[in-house]
């Protein structure tokens, strides 16, 4: 395999912003995890190796380094619970263990359709919107089990 | 509360706040005209925004003229120099950047403009945390519109002045908010922040001198340009000049980001910003600025938040994110999850930090689940002593220790009281916190 030719396009106008080529890798990371479903095979690994130049077991040093980037597949859709401070304190383990229920998945695993993969996340950002998910990359704030319940279950 | 005048958060009632045309019809870019077209000098604006007297508010508070004035003189510094934007907004409470990316993504570009005129800036990077999409794309957006409109890029509005700026994405690591994590994560590395000396002025990004500041902070700048050093400084208290975004979250009854003047008792901002406690229940204790900043206790609570007034009473006003808690709220639950957010976060490189915040945070886990010794309340004391300060690459371990220290000395009791009882009193009942996982 190797980096679609699409992706090959954006990463060579992406390495003009930066002085060195090697900027572009994290960013890179992001596209290529946003276009193969959502994590990293050992092959997309290989494929940025060798577009940046580097050896494998430094671009997986890099990729693994970082909470957003999945090494492992995932369900079709991920929903990142935060349980840092303000969130706890406004029910963050409740609202996890409701999504739990709802999707069928347990912390850190996969619904047994595939469906949804649910995680703990550190301090989103939103902490005066207590509790939250990000849903595929789009927050929910200020969530009660009901209005989290319905978010899940709108999903496709 | 007095009647105070307002700007930080005044242009992002309008719709479309966002937008070029709502930007420019609110008086937007008029600053970066006036630095160009008058023209003020690269000094003048460095000595403009030196007797504003802005300090930085990205939790450390350190002036902004002066950081400017650090960076090499061109003369005799052939190098390129770079500003970058810390926009990783990760300090557990704060979420207050996020405001102006999502609202006002001009006055950011506006104040990358003339940051980047002062300090003669090639270019500015805005490294903006992975999970903050909305706001990527509104600053991009915002960033093309500029460019298109002559306003980002090469001879900025028919003048000699060029500059870029960049977008770039981090990855969900908070460590990469400390400002060398930050360019080393720009660089395509691992976020590990590096030794100073050197200073980014002197040695940042690529080996060249870099400034690095906080959205809030590069936000001001337009302002301040434009208005001038006096009308800033007849804002707030003599030390901490203009006004403030202060996040506020945990058991109030109106959580939210507000812009406030510096001098308010933190009591004025519980009572009459953020509507009291919730459910009628009394406070406990609030984390100043973020959950590294020590915890205060509610006898604290008529401390006047402004930078050396928080120092004053042991404290620190980091972000000002302010975070309240109730009386039904366990202490050591507290700093169960306080302590699993800094051990999560540290990037190992030093072994006081690695090791220290790993103890404190399964000391903390076991005190809250009835499983603490005696002996462990001055362990706490003893390796958060042992972690800072200054004892480490970075600031990270501080913001585990300096919590940690807090916490034990204005609740000794009640960490006590979990030991003899075997059980926390105040442990919710309804969902457990997690087991320990492996760390790192
Ligand atoms: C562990 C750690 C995390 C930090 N995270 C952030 C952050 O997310 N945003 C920020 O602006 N500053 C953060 N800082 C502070 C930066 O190192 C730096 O002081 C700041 O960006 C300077 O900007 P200012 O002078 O405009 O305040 C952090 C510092 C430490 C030690
Ligand atoms: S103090 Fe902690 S986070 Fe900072 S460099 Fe050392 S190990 Fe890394
Ligand atoms: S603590 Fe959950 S978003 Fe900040």
């Amino acid at each position: 395999m190797a980096l679609s030719p699409k992706l090959v396009r954006e990463f060579d106008e992406l390495v003009t912003h930066y002085p060195e080529k090697r900027a572009g890798l994290i960013p890179a990371l992001h596209r290529c995890q946003e276009e193969n479903g959502g994590w990293l095979s050992p092959e997309t690994i290989e494929d940025l190796s060798a577009y940046f130049g580097l050896e494998p077991v430094e671009v997986f040093g890099v990729a693994s380094f970082y909470p957003m980037f999945r090494l492992a597949p995932r369900g079709k859709h991920l929903v990142s619970v935060c349980h840092n401070i303000s969130c706890t304190l406004r029910g963050a383990e409740e609202l996890l263990a409701h999504v739990c229920k709802v999707t069928g998945a347990s912390v850190g695993g996969t619904s047994a359709d595939g469906k949804f993969t649910v995680v703990r996340v550190e301090c989103q950002g939103a902490c005066a919107n207590a509790p939250m998910f990000d849903l595929d990359g789009v927050y929910h704030e200020d969530l009660d089990d009901k209005k989290a319940e319905h978010i899940l279950r709108s999903v496709k | 509360m007095k009647e105070f005048q307002r700007y930080l958060l005044d242009r992002i009632a309008a719709a479309n706040s966002h937008t070029l045309a709502v930007y420019r019809q609110q008086g937007g870019y008029k600053a970066i005209e006036k630095v160009l077209k008058t023209p003020l000098k690269p000094e003048d604006v460095i000595t403009v925004m030196k007797d504003s007297g802005l300090r930085g508010r990205g939790g450390a508070g350190f002036p902004t003229g002066m950081k400017w004035s650090f960076m090499p003189d061109v003369a005799k510094d052939p190098r390129p120099r770079y500003l970058a934007v810390n926009a990783d907004e990760s300090e557990p409470g704060t979420c207050k950047d996020r405001v102006l990316m999502e609202r006002d993504p001009h006055g950011l570009v506006e104040g990358c403009l003339i940051a980047c005129y002062a300090m003669r800036a090639k270019a500015a990077y805005i490294y903006v945390r992975g999970e903050y999409r909305l706001s990527y794309d509104r600053l991009q957006a915002a960033i093309d519109e500029a460019r298109a409109a002559g306003l980002v890029g090469k001879n900025i509005l028919g003048t000699d002045f060029s500059c870029d700026i960049w977008m770039h994405k981090g990855a969900g690591a908070y460590i990469c908010g400390e400002e060398t994590g930050l360019m080393e994560s720009l660089e395509g590395k691992r976020g590990h922040p590096r030794p100073k000396p050197p200073f980014p002025a002197g040695s940042g990004l690529w080996k060249s001198p870099t400034t690095v500041n906080n959205v809030e902070t590069i936000f001001n700048a337009p302002f301040i340009v434009e208005r001038g050093a006096e009308w800033f400084k007849s804002m707030g208290v003599p030390k901490s000049t203009g006004n403030f975004l202060c996040g506020i979250s945990g058991h109030v009854n109106k959580p939210g980001v507000y812009e406030l003047p510096f001098g308010l008792t933190a009591r004025q901002i519980l009572d009459e910003v953020a509507g009291g406690i919730w459910k009628g229940r009394k406070l406990k204790a609030f984390f100043p600025g973020g959950s590294s900043t020590g915890l205060m206790p509610a006898s604290a609570i008529d401390v006047v938040m402004d930078h050396d007034s928080v120092k004053a009473a042991g404290s620190m006003f980091g972000t000002a994110a302010m975070i309240f808690l109730d009386e039904t709220a366990s202490i050591p639950q507290v700093m169960d999850v306080t302590l699993r957010f800094y051990d999560h976060e540290s990037c190992g490189q030093c072994s006081q930090c690695r090791e220290g915040t790993q103890w404190l945070h399964q000391m903390f886990h076991r005190i809250a689940r009835g499983k603490g010794k005696r002996e462990d309340i001055d362990l706490l004391v003893s390796l958060a002593n042992g972690m800072a300060p200054g004892k480490t690459i970075c600031a990270l371990a501080d913001a585990a220790a300096i919590p940690t220290l807090a916490a034990v000395k204005h609740f000794r009791a009640e960490f006590e009281q979990c030991v003899e009882l075997g059980r926390d009193p105040l442990a919710p009942t309804h969902a457990p916190a997690p087991e320990l996982q492996g760390a790192h």
